[in-house]
C-alpha cells in the first residue's frame, strides 16, 4: 500500500538527507494547505501532498494515503525508487497523435463533402423531392441545392472523397492496432475500466460535482468521468461513426445489407454520420479545453514525450 | 548498450526487410488478382487501392439491396437534362430508332445494337437505390438488359479485364472491371419505373451499376469498348472522372 502510493521521480537526492528537489524557485516553505502532487515541481506521482515542513534543511514530507490515512515522513525513510512509469506508453502517443491528425483530415473533408448537400433526410433515398428531416442553413457546393442562396460555393468534393477514405482507412488500422494493444497489454482494464466501487450513482455523481466546481484531480490516474468518456469515445463513437460510414458504401451494403438496414436506411446511416461526428468534434473541443485547464505545457509534454513533468 | 544497439538494428533490419518484401508480394499478388485500381498511382491511391482490393474480395458475388415497389421514390428524381447537342436533338426527334450501341474492342464478334434489338433480350427489372457522390439519393425499378447478355452475344476475349463505355456527350466515359460489368444487376437500362427511361434520367440508355455511385451510371450510352488495359484511355486513370478528381472507384 506504501509503495503503491510512492512513485517516485528523485531529480536530485542528496547524499546526506535524501533530501529532495526543492520546489522551484519558492524553496520549501512549510504549508498547511492540500496540494497535489504535481504542483510540487513534479516530485510525487500519485500521492497527495497535505503539509511540507522543513527541519534541519532537509524536507519533511506529509502524505495523504488512499482516502484518509495519512502518513509524515522524512525524506529519508521514503523508498528509494527512483523512476515513474511513463505516464502515456508509446503506443498511446503514437496512436493518439496519429488519430489526432486522421480526426482533424476527416473533419475538413467531410465538412467539404457535406456542403455539396447540406440537407439530411430519414430512411433509405433522399433527394430535393424530399423532405427533409432538416436543412443545414449554408449555401452548397452544387448548384442542384436550392439553399436559398443567390450563390454556389467552390466544389472540393473530389479529393475531399479520396482524402476522406484514405484517412479514415489510416484511422481504422490506428484503431485497430490501438485496441488490440489495449486489450493484450491491460491497458483497459488499468487505465480505463472505472474501478468497481466508482461504478455507482453517487460516484458518478460526486464526479460530476467536482467538475462542476473545477476541483483538480486527486492523483494522476484518470477519474471517472475521463474514463467513461474515452470508454465511449473508443468503443461507442468511433464504431459508430465507423459503421454508418461504410453503410453509405453501395459495395459493402451489397455485402452486409443488416449494416443498412438496422439504421433504418442509407440516409438515416448519413444523418447518424452526421451526429456522431458532431459528438465526437465535441469530445476534442472539451478535450482541448480540459487540457488547457489542467496545464497545457504539461500535458502536452506528457502526450508527446511520456514525461509527466519536467 | 553496445549490443543492445546492434542487436536493435539487426531486428529493424530485418522487419524493414520482411516488411518491403511482404509488401512487394502483396502487390504481385493483387496485381495479379485485379485488385489495384487504375487510380492507385494519383495522390490518394494507397486509400483508393486498400479501398477497391478490400472490397473486390468480399464484394465479388454480392447483390446490391433490392426494395419492395413501396420504396420507389416520388416523385421520381431528375439530375440534369439531356445533350442539347444537334446530333441528340435529331436522334430524339427520330425517336432514337437510329440509335446504336457498338461493341468493339477484345470481342470475337464487334457488333452495333439497336435499341429495339436490345429490347428484344432477355430484361431485367430491379428496384434499386441510386446514390450520388453529394449525398443525395432516389429509389427507382430500373428495367434493361443485363451488360453480361450482351457481351456473351459479341464474345469476350478471356484477355479482357475492363468494359469501357462512352456517352454521346464526349466528356463523360467511365469504365468497369469484368467482376462488375458480368455482374447479374449491372444493365443496359432502357426503361424506368414501368415506362421509358426519361431524357433525365439518361434514356435513351443509360449504364446502371447499383454497387456503385451515382457517377459511374453514364447515361446515354453509344458505345463499349472491351479492353484489358486502360492506360490507352484519356489520361490513362481509367474514367472521365479520376481526371476530374474523383475516384474511379464508386463503391466506397
Amino acid at each position: 500500500m506504501q509503495n503503491r502510493a510512492f512513485y517516485w521521480r528523485i531529480r536530485k537526492q542528496r547524499k546526506a538527507g535524501r533530501c529532495f528537489e526543492k520546489r522551484k524557485g519558492r524553496g520549501c516553505a512549510p504549508t498547511g494547505k492540500k496540494e497535489h502532487a504535481r504542483s510540487f515541481g513534479g516530485a510525487l506521482d500519485t500521492a497527495t501532498v497535505l503539509r511540507v515542513s522543513s527541519k534541519d534543511g532537509a524536507n519533511c514530507y506529509h502524505f495523504l494515503v488512499g482516502d484518509s490515512a495519512w502518513i509524515s515522513t522524512s525524506a529519508s525513510a521514503i523508498p528509494a525508487a527512483t523512476t515513474v512509469p511513463a505516464r502515456h506508453s508509446a503506443m498511446v502517443r503514437v496512436t493518439h497523435w496519429i488519430t489526432t491528425l486522421c480526426f482533424f483530415a476527416l473533419l475538413v473533408t467531410g465538412v467539404e463533402i457535406l456542403i455539396s448537400h447540406p440537407r439530411f433526410y430519414w430512411g433509405e433515398a433522399g433527394n430535393v423531392n424530399t423532405t427533409p428531416l432538416f436543412k443545414i442553413p449554408i449555401p452548397a457546393s452544387r448548384s442542384t441545392v436550392p439553399t436559398g442562396y443567390g450563390y454556389v460555393l467552390p466544389d472540393q468534393n473530389g479529393w475531399s472523397r479520396y482524402l476522406h477514405f484514405q484517412t479514415a482507412w489510416l484511422a481504422v488500422l490506428m484503431g485497430l492496432l490501438y485496441v488490440s494493444w489495449g486489450v493484450f497489454s491491460g491497458h483497459f482494464r488499468k487505465n480505463l475500466l472505472p474501478a468497481g466501487a466508482d461504478l455507482s450513482w453517487r460516484a458518478f455523481a460526486a464526479a460530476v460535482a467536482k467538475h462542476a466546481r473545477f476541483k483538480p484531480p486527486d492523483s494522476s490516474s484518470y477519474n471517472l468521468l475521463q474514463r467513461l468518456t474515452y470508454l465511449s469515445v473508443i468503443f461507442v463513437f468511433f464504431p459508430l461513426v465507423i459503421w454508418t460510414g461504410l453503410a453509405m458504401s453501395p459495395a459493402i451494403a451489397s455485402v452486409f445489407p443488416a449494416m443498412v438496414s438496422v439504421l433504418g436506411g442509407q440516409q438515416s446511416a448519413r444523418t447518424i454520420h452526421f451526429f456522431v461526428s458532431v459528438v465526437l468534434l465535441l469530445f476534442v473541443l472539451v478535450h482541448i479545453v480540459m487540457i488547457c485547464l489542467t496545464g497545457f505545457k504539461n500535458r502536452m509534454r506528457a502526450m508527446i514525450t511520456g514525461r509527466d513533468h519536467e | 548498450m553496445n549490443k543492445l544497439t546492434r542487436r536493435k538494428l539487426i531486428t529493424t533490419g530485418i522487419a524493414a526487410t520482411a516488411g518491403a518484401s511482404g509488401l512487394a508480394v502483396a502487390d504481385r499478388l493483387a496485381r495479379n488478382y485485379g485488385l489495384i485500381p487504375p487510380d492507385s498511382g494519383v495522390l490518394y491511391g494507397a486509400g483508393e487501392t486498400l479501398t477497391y482490393a478490400a472490397q473486390r474480395i468480399l464484394t465479388n458475388h454480392s447483390l446490391a439491396r433490392e426494395f419492395p415497389r413501396s420504396e420507389i421514390s416520388k416523385p421520381p428524381f431528375v439530375n440534369g437534362g439531356p445533350p442539347t447537342d444537334e446530333v441528340f436533338r435529331r436522334l430524339q426527334e427520330g425517336g432514337f430508332v437510329d440509335w446504336r450501341l457498338a461493341v468493339d474492342g477484345m470481342v470475337a464478334r464487334p457488333a452495333a445494337f439497336s435499341l429495339a434489338e436490345l429490347k428484344s433480350y432477355p430484361s431485367r427489372s430491379q428496384i434499386t437505390h441510386l446514390a450520388c457522390e453529394e449525398g443525395w439519393s432516389y429509389i427507382a425499378e430500373w428495367t434493361g438488359v443485363p451488360l453480361s447478355h450482351v457481351l456473351d452475344l459479341v464474345g469476350v476475349l478471356p484477355k479482357a479485364r475492363y468494359v469501357v463505355y462512352f456517352s454521346i456527350d464526349r466528356d463523360w466515359w467511365d469504365s468497369i472491371d469484368m467482376a462488375d460489368a458480368l455482374h447479374p444487376q449491372t444493365v443496359l437500362a432502357y426503361g424506368l419505373n414501368g415506362g421509358e427511361l426519361p431524357l433525365g434520367n439518361g434514356g435513351p440508355l443509360r449504364m446502371r451499376v447499383p454497387r456503385q455511385l451515382g457517377y459511374k451510371n453514364v447515361k446515354y450510352i453509344t458505345r463499349l469498348t472491351v479492353t484489358d488495359d486502360l492506360k490507352r484511355f484519356g489520361k490513362g486513370l481509367g474514367s472521365a472522372s479520376p481526371e476530374a478528381g474523383y475516384a474511379w472507384y464508386a463503391g466506397i
